[in-house]
């Protein structure tokens, strides 16, 4: 069934377009991959998912309700969770604090501070310690489990390797693997198209706000997702 | 007369401060709003138990029961409706429209209860006092009131770090945003925030009241001391706003005792100070160049 | 270490884009070059003079031209006031000097017929016009263009495009960083392609647009 459904998104910065008319439809248990130059539009789509932007035109359905007018914290309660680009944890608080204060969203499920330790074994030592005082890699562990810790239905994870050792990205990969066997929907922006060819069911490619190619993963290759990307096979390019 | 009884009358005077300012402080750490209404605030919470009092004939203490929920409800609405919305039009729109709060709160104050000075009874301890020496002498009533002002802040602090509701406190203070991303409900943080922020600000009143007289227009000047204790103190701590409570209470006191005119002015002057050596440190002296400036 | 051991040259009247992916150190480069930012080493030289230790303003009125990529024109001046400032700060000279380039850089950039509206009153796309005059009023011998093509339609990259050649007519050259990448090949004769402090590589646009380290700096690496 249709999780999500993104309907003729427009959305804005200013003056400056930055998502274009997109439409997109996420089945429950999907794994989605978005991956586009800078400032294709694909935080932006993901926030105004998530709730956090407020689209210029077009509508959020999630599993058959509208949310577009519906505020951040209410999506969340609803099952919509975002892993933010550069992880944004709260700074002065611990990492446990971090998990826990994801509990305001008051939903029943399999994730509490425990289970998130079990996936993250690496948090574990630094539970007590404060959130700016992590590695790159705890960080974005602890982002994703505060994430978790709302038990989404559909979880929104930006840039998710940026500035993160291979092996640790490994690691993380492997965590959201998980997720999506115990039937998590996950909807990730990527910038390495080969990672999220690999990960994902589906793939989309955004350029300058809007989707220029659309398709199983399995099914596109890297050539079309190149070209896609940098929209030179348009007429009168190279 | 003796440097030493001035000193232990600034700490207790400090309490009261400390007191005072906490409200101060937990709404500009948490909002970002500096609220020129608070000493008004402080204020109305004196006039309500003067009502109670006078015409319900009820002690202070009784009618501080009755005063602190009223507070708390009343800090509720104001964020819900004004504050919530002066924050949305702007970071410095708040400062307006508590600037306003405060105007009209005097007036009001004036209009209903007359510009005659009152005073709120204290009972027994209010003029009950230690005569530790011939030159040190330690009123009850004073140690109460920094007792309470400890009380007060350790409850807040225990509250901050140790409840769901602190956690998200501390969360939306540092980034509302996200903490919306997470599951917070940011405005009803705002308001429970604002709520404890006018029930602490109302107890100072009640207790400023018992201790000096107060009148409808003496909102400001104890907008004035509290603003000082919490720049001295530090923004953004909690045990930071009862040192400069303190420090403030103890210039005032120490002033007061090289000449009782130097009261608030030796207050000012330490502040003032405080703000210099602070700048100066931060090497706000210093010419910034241009240069280094980086556009994304 | 954001700009590792980077040379970069340009001729007269030479226009050379410069792409990468995030956090290839494309923006330090162009802030190194104008002025705005100090390079811990290394020499920046213009004309075969040593600019290295100028400040921005002076680099600007020594022939250093700067276009942001996101347009902040003086909101309450009218266009042609902005572009004023541009040629008098920039440029300096005789009043009459001044207000002919003022007047020259409106016409190049097809905004003659705004001169008199509030720049805040404009869109997009005339505030990226406003931003190149300004720019163009400064006499730059160069141009650094910062992402200015994002958020246009193809018609209005076509405009700008027109606009960009015109004024290398006169013989500006222009560095210009962008992420539209298939509106930059079309405005340049040389790409020079940076990931992590680096060049990786420099030359006719199609063939570097198809260079396999080009393709997984963006992409990630290929996996076999």
């Amino acid at each position: 069934m249709t999780l999500l459904l993104v309907e003729s998104i427009d959305a804005r910065y200013g003056l400056l377009q930055a998502v274009r008319d997109v439409s997109l439809e996420v089945e429950e248990g999907e794994t989605l991959a978005l991956v586009g130059a800078n400032g294709a539009g694909k935080s932006t789509l993901l926030c105004t998912i998530a709730g956090s932007h407020r689209p210029a035109g077009g509508r959020i359905v999630f599993d058959g309700v509208d949310v577009t007018r519906v505020r951040a914290h209410r999506r969340v309660r609803m099952g919509i969770a975002l892993v933010p680009e550069g992880r944004r944890l709260f700074p002065a608080l611990t990492v446990e604090e971090n998990l826990l204060v994801a509990t305001a969203a008051h939903r029943e499920g399999p994730w509490d501070v425990e289970a998130v330790l079990e996936v993250f074994p690496l948090l574990r030592a630094h539970r007590s310690a404060r959130a700016a005082s992590l590695s790159g890699g705890e960080q974005q562990a602890t982002a994703i489990g505060r994430a978790l810790m709302t038990n989404p239905r559909l979880l929104l994870v930006d840039e998710v390797s940026l500035g993160l050792a291979p092996v640790v990205v490994e690691r993380v990969y492997a965590a959201l693997g998980e997720l999506s066997q115990r039937g998590t929907t996950i909807v990730l922006v990527e910038q390495d198209v080969g990672r999220a060819l690999a990960f994902a069911s589906r793939v989309v490619c955004m350029l300058e706000g809007r989707v220029v190619l659309e398709g199983p993963a399995r099914d596109v290759t890297r050539e079309q997702v190149t070209d896609a990307y940098f929209g030179l096979a348009r007429a009168g390019a190279v | 007369m003796s440097w030493v009884n001035a000193v232990i009358h600034g700490i207790l005077l400090g309490g009261l401060y400390a007191l005072l300012a906490t409200g101060l402080s937990l709404m500009f750490g948490v909002m970002r709003i500096i609220n020129l209404a608070h000493g008004s605030l402080a204020l109305l919470g004196a006039y309500l138990a003067f009502l109670l009092t006078e015409h319900a004939g009820v002690s202070t203490y009784l009618a501080l029961i009755a005063v602190l929920p009223i507070a708390l409800l009343f800090g509720y609405v104001l964020q819900v409706t004004m504050l919530e919305r002066s924050l949305r039009a702007g970071e410095l729109v708040p400062l307006l429209t508590t600037f306003g709060l405060l105007i009209v709160i005097a007036n009001l104050l004036q209009y209903f209860f007359s510009p005659d000075v009152h005073s709120l009874p204290s009972g027994s301890i209010g003029s009950a006092s230690w005569r530790v020496s011939s030159t040190i002498q330690i009123p009850w009533f004073d140690v109460l009131i920094l007792g309470i002002a400890i009380f007060v802040l350790v409850g807040l602090q225990l509250l901050l770090t140790k409840t769901q509701l602190g956690r998200e406190l501390r969360a939306t203070a540092a980034d509302a945003e996200t903490a919306e991303l997470v599951g917070v409900n940011a405005r009803g943080v705002y308001a429970r925030a604002t709520a404890i922020a006018v029930a602490t600000a109302a107890l100072a009143g009640v207790f400023y009241a018992m201790r000096s007289a107060f009148d409808p227009f003496a909102g400001p000047s104890q907008l004035i001391y509290a603003f000082e204790a919490v720049v001295i103190g530090g923004v953004g701590s909690l045990w930071g706003t009862l040192i400069g409570g303190i420090v403030l209470g103890v210039a005032q006191t120490v002033g007061a005792q090289i000449d009782v005119q130097y009261f608030a002015l030796s207050g000012h002057l330490v502040f003032l100070a405080v703000l210099v050596v602070r700048a100066v440190a931060a090497g706000g002296l210093r010419r910034i160049s241009l240069s280094r400036t980086v556009t994304a | 270490m954001v700009l590792d051991g980077v040379d970069f040259a340009v001729g007269h009247g030479e226009a050379v884009g410069i792409v990468g992916p995030n956090g290839a150190g494309k923006t330090t480069l162009l802030n190194v070059l104008a002025g705005s930012l100090r390079a811990d080493a290394g020499r920046v030289e213009l004309h075969g003079t040593d600019v290295s230790r100028a400040a921005a303003a002076r680099r600007c009125r020594l022939g250093i031209g700067r276009a942001h990529q996101v347009p902040r024109p003086f909101g309450e001046m009218t266009v042609f006031e902005n572009v004023f400032v541009g040629a008098a700060a920039g440029a300096g000279g005789p009043r009459s000097e001044v207000y002919d380039r003022a007047i020259e850089s409106l016409d190049a950039c097809g905004l003659s017929a705004l001169a008199n509206r509030r720049a805040e009153t404009l869109g997009l796309l005339h505030r990226k016009r406003l931003e190149l005059a300004r720019a163009v009023a400064t006499n730059p011998s160069v141009l650094l263009l910062d992402e200015v093509g994002g958020g246009l339609t193809d018609a209005e990259a076509d405009e700008l495009l027109a606009t960009i050649s015109r004024l290398r007519v006169g013989g500006i050259a222009v560095v210009w960083i962008e992420h539209i990448v298939h509106v930059l090949v079309r405005g340049v004769e040389r790409l020079v392609c940076m990931a992590q402090g680096r060049v990786i590589a420099d030359g006719e646009p199609a063939a570097v647009m198809r260079d396999a380290s080009v393709i997984d700096a963006y992409l990630g690496t290929a996996v076999v």
